[in-house]
């Protein structure tokens, strides 16, 4: 599989095959990611979108290795990231960072900024001296629109945005090339969305950063990534370059999620045609036989609950999870 | 799409509330006025802290009694000052002629009872409907929000429903006594998208078919654009501008308002180009700016912006804003390209 995205230079720096992860409870195991595979190359965007509950979260987190597989791997640069060991390991965890949904519940509120955001340069010893520790801090908040000022203060001294900044700062201090970017402005207020989504795009032409964009907020994702991919109960439904996504959507899910996203422009809002989806995300316990979607999908044909859909280009670089319905 | 109106159903004036806490007086809403009128939704948008919480629950009385200051102002409804009940009276205005619906279905229900018993309860104690009259009035409400298999749902407990279920439930125990106002805060931001679409979608249709009035509080103007007929744009405790829906999405008038519709990601934006963000974050109310509180984030402040809070300005029947770009002896300034033709 080999997908080309306009951003990247070609390069596949991260890719995913079959990745499983099913998490026990009781007797019963969640399938929270049920076979996924993709790639990612360098320099591009990545946006992974799904309603709650869909497995995306566990995706990333899979992918920067705070949870292992039940199955299948992740190479980045070639390298099993759930199979390196000691040094090998330490120096992924460099390469590959995350910033979280929440930047009220991911920053230690006893630890100043500083400290925060040196924790990962003080791990991977990147700083020879206490004043290079403290210059390199200050030269990342600066980055992330802070000054140094704010170098000792705490994190409830700051509004969401800029928690939000300090995440970003702390994410780039051991200079990663892969970030995986969990809901980063779910939490935030629009106005300050913007701010945040201005300053990730800005550090990845600077920077060369690949990105992982996870969120539920269509219009977001479609504006920062290159390509789009739309999980539905732990598979991979669609995938393709944002534009040809959102221009012309194959899977009766995305159709239907992408005419679910409220529009802030009136006469729009009263033309536009509304798939509205009955019943609500079954339990990924016990999943649906054949297509996942089978339950819930407007155009559901008798096969769907038999064949297993197969993952399919259907053109260039989009590639659908292939329903009997479409036939 | 100007709504039906046969006069006003609610009339807020000069409203003001502060709450005190430690760090001295939060003034959480400085001094607003709207009215609501029969067989409209008016949405109220903003930031979190704009106030628009506060005012809402300030309608139902139910801000914490404690620290709450109502430094003034009035809500009339039928001809009373809902802010000067007692709270007798306002039990019987309460979840009856006037109830809400809040942003988390699952705090709003009681889990340890089932959902049929916590409809009936409101049905009862408002109409006096007997048991077996109020059991059947529920499985109704139940089948009027959509709920399929009703006579079996009353019997099951709120965390045997879907996040989209418990909300219809929640509406249906607010549309239970008939209410002529129903205020909805954020109802819908706590689901997915898909949930939300099916939400909104039956807030418009009940609203449209009852002939309630709806105040809709959210921060989401893609919500706005999708359900409301007139718009109250809050910011720093004050109403900045109001108007039509069409009149703030295609005219706005306020730098913050055109800040708001041009810092959102639209699925139709073009990526080329970088959002346009409002700088800066909104000012601390326990120290609430003098002049206009918008002044230390707006591109085009002036001297006068710091001093003095302006006047609203009208533009229409509907429509003003308070700014003083709209000064005679203020600059001609032009809102930003994507402002005004939000497509």
């Amino acid at each position: 599989m080999t997908e080309q995205s306009p951003n990247g230079n070609g390069r596949t720096i991260l890719e995913v095959k079959d990745l499983k992860k099913h998490f026990k409870v009781g007797r019963a195991s969640i399938k929270a990611v049920d076979g996924i595979s993709l790639s990612i190359t360098k320099g591009e965007t990545l946006g992974l979108v799904g309603e709650s509950g869909c497995g995306k979260t566990t995706v990333g987190r899979v992918l920067v290795r705070l949870y292992e597989p039940s199955d299948g791997e992740v190479l980045f640069a070639g390298e099993d990231v759930h199979r390196t060991k000691g040094e090998d390991a330490r120096s992924l965890t460099r390469k590959m960072q995350m910033i979280f949904q929440d930047p009220q519940a991911s920053l230690n509120p006893r630890m100043i900024v500083s400290d925060i955001v040196a924790e990962g340069i003080d791990i991977h010893d990147l700083a020879a001296s206490k004043e290079e520790r403290l210059d390199r801090v200050h030269e990342l908040l600066e980055t992330v629109g802070l000054s140094k000022e704010h170098a000792n203060r705490y994190p409830h001294e700051f509004s969401g945005g800029q928690r939000q900044r300090i995440g970003v700062a702390r994410a780039l201090a051991v200079e990663p090339e892969f970030i995986v970017a969990d809901e980063p402005v779910s939490a935030l207020d629009v106005s300050i969305q913007a701010q945040v989504i201005n300053l990730m795009r800005q550090l990845q032409r600077d920077r060369d950063l690949t990105y992982l964009f996870i969120s539920h907020d269509l219009s977001v994702v479609k504006y920062i990534s290159d390509r789009v991919g739309v999980m539905y109960l732990g598979q991979l439904v669609e995938l393709a370059d944002s534009e040809e996504l959102y221009a012309n959507p194959l899977h009766p899910y995305t159709r239907a999620l992408l005419s679910a996203v409220p529009v802030p422009d009136p006469d729009y809002e009263s033309e536009r045609e509304r798939i509205v989806l009955a019943g609500d995300l079954p339990s990924p316990v016990n999943p649906p036989s054949g297509c996942r979607f089978r339950t819930r999908c407007p155009q559901v044909v008798e096969a769907a609950a038999h064949v297993d859909p197969p993952w399919r280009e259907v053109k260039p670089g989009h590639w659908i999870e292939a329903c009997p319905c479409f036939a | 799409m100007a709504a039906m109106h046969e006069g006003n159903i609610l009339q807020v004036k000069d409203l003001r509330i502060s709450f005190s806490t430690y760090a001295g007086e939060v003034e959480a809403v400085r001094g607003i006025s709207f009215d609501l009128r029969r067989g409209e939704t008016l949405a109220i948008v903003g930031e979190s802290g704009s106030g628009k919480t506060v005012t809402a629950k300030s309608l139902m009385r139910l801000l914490p009694k404690a620290n709450t200051l109502i430094k003034g102002g009035e809500a009339i409804f039928e001809g009373e000052n809902l802010l000067k009940l007692s709270e007798q009276q306002m039990q019987k205005i309460r979840g009856s002629k006037i109830a809400m619906v809040f942003q988390d279905p699952m705090t709003s229900l009681d889990p340890t009872m089932r959902v049929g018993k916590q409809i009936v309860e409101s049905l009862r104690k408002h109409l006096g409907l007997s048991g077996q009259r109020a059991k059947e009035r529920a499985v109704e409400l139940l089948t009027l929000v959509g709920i399929p298999n009703p006579e079996d749902r009353v019997r099951q407990y709120p965390h045997q429903f879907s996040g989209g279920m418990r909300q219809r439930v929640v509406i249906a125990i607010a549309l239970a006594c008939d209410p002529q106002i129903l205020i909805a805060d954020e109802p819908s931001t706590a689901l997915d998208v898909t949930i939300q679409a099916q939400i909104l979608e039956l807030l418009r249709e009940l609203q449209e078919r009852l002939g309630m009035s709806v105040i809709l509080i959210t921060h989401d103007l893609g919500v706005v654009a999708h359900t409301a007929h007139r718009v109250a744009v809050m910011y720093a405790g004050k109403i900045v501008e109001t108007g039509t829906l069409r009149e703030i999405f295609y005219n706005p008038q306020m730098p913050y308002t055109w800040g708001l519709l041009s810092s959102i990601s639209l699925p139709t934006a073009d990526r080329s180009q970088d959002l346009i963000p409002i700088p800066g974050s909104p000012p601390d109310m326990s120290d609430p700016p003098k002049g206009c509180p918008f002044t230390a984030r707006c591109p085009y402040a002036m001297r006068i912006c710091a001093e003095d809070m302006p006047e609203y300005t009208t533009f229409s029947a509907e429509h003003k804003a308070a700014c003083w770009l709209h000064h005679p002896m203020a600059p001609n300034i032009d809102p930003p390209a994507r402002v005004g033709s939000a497509r």
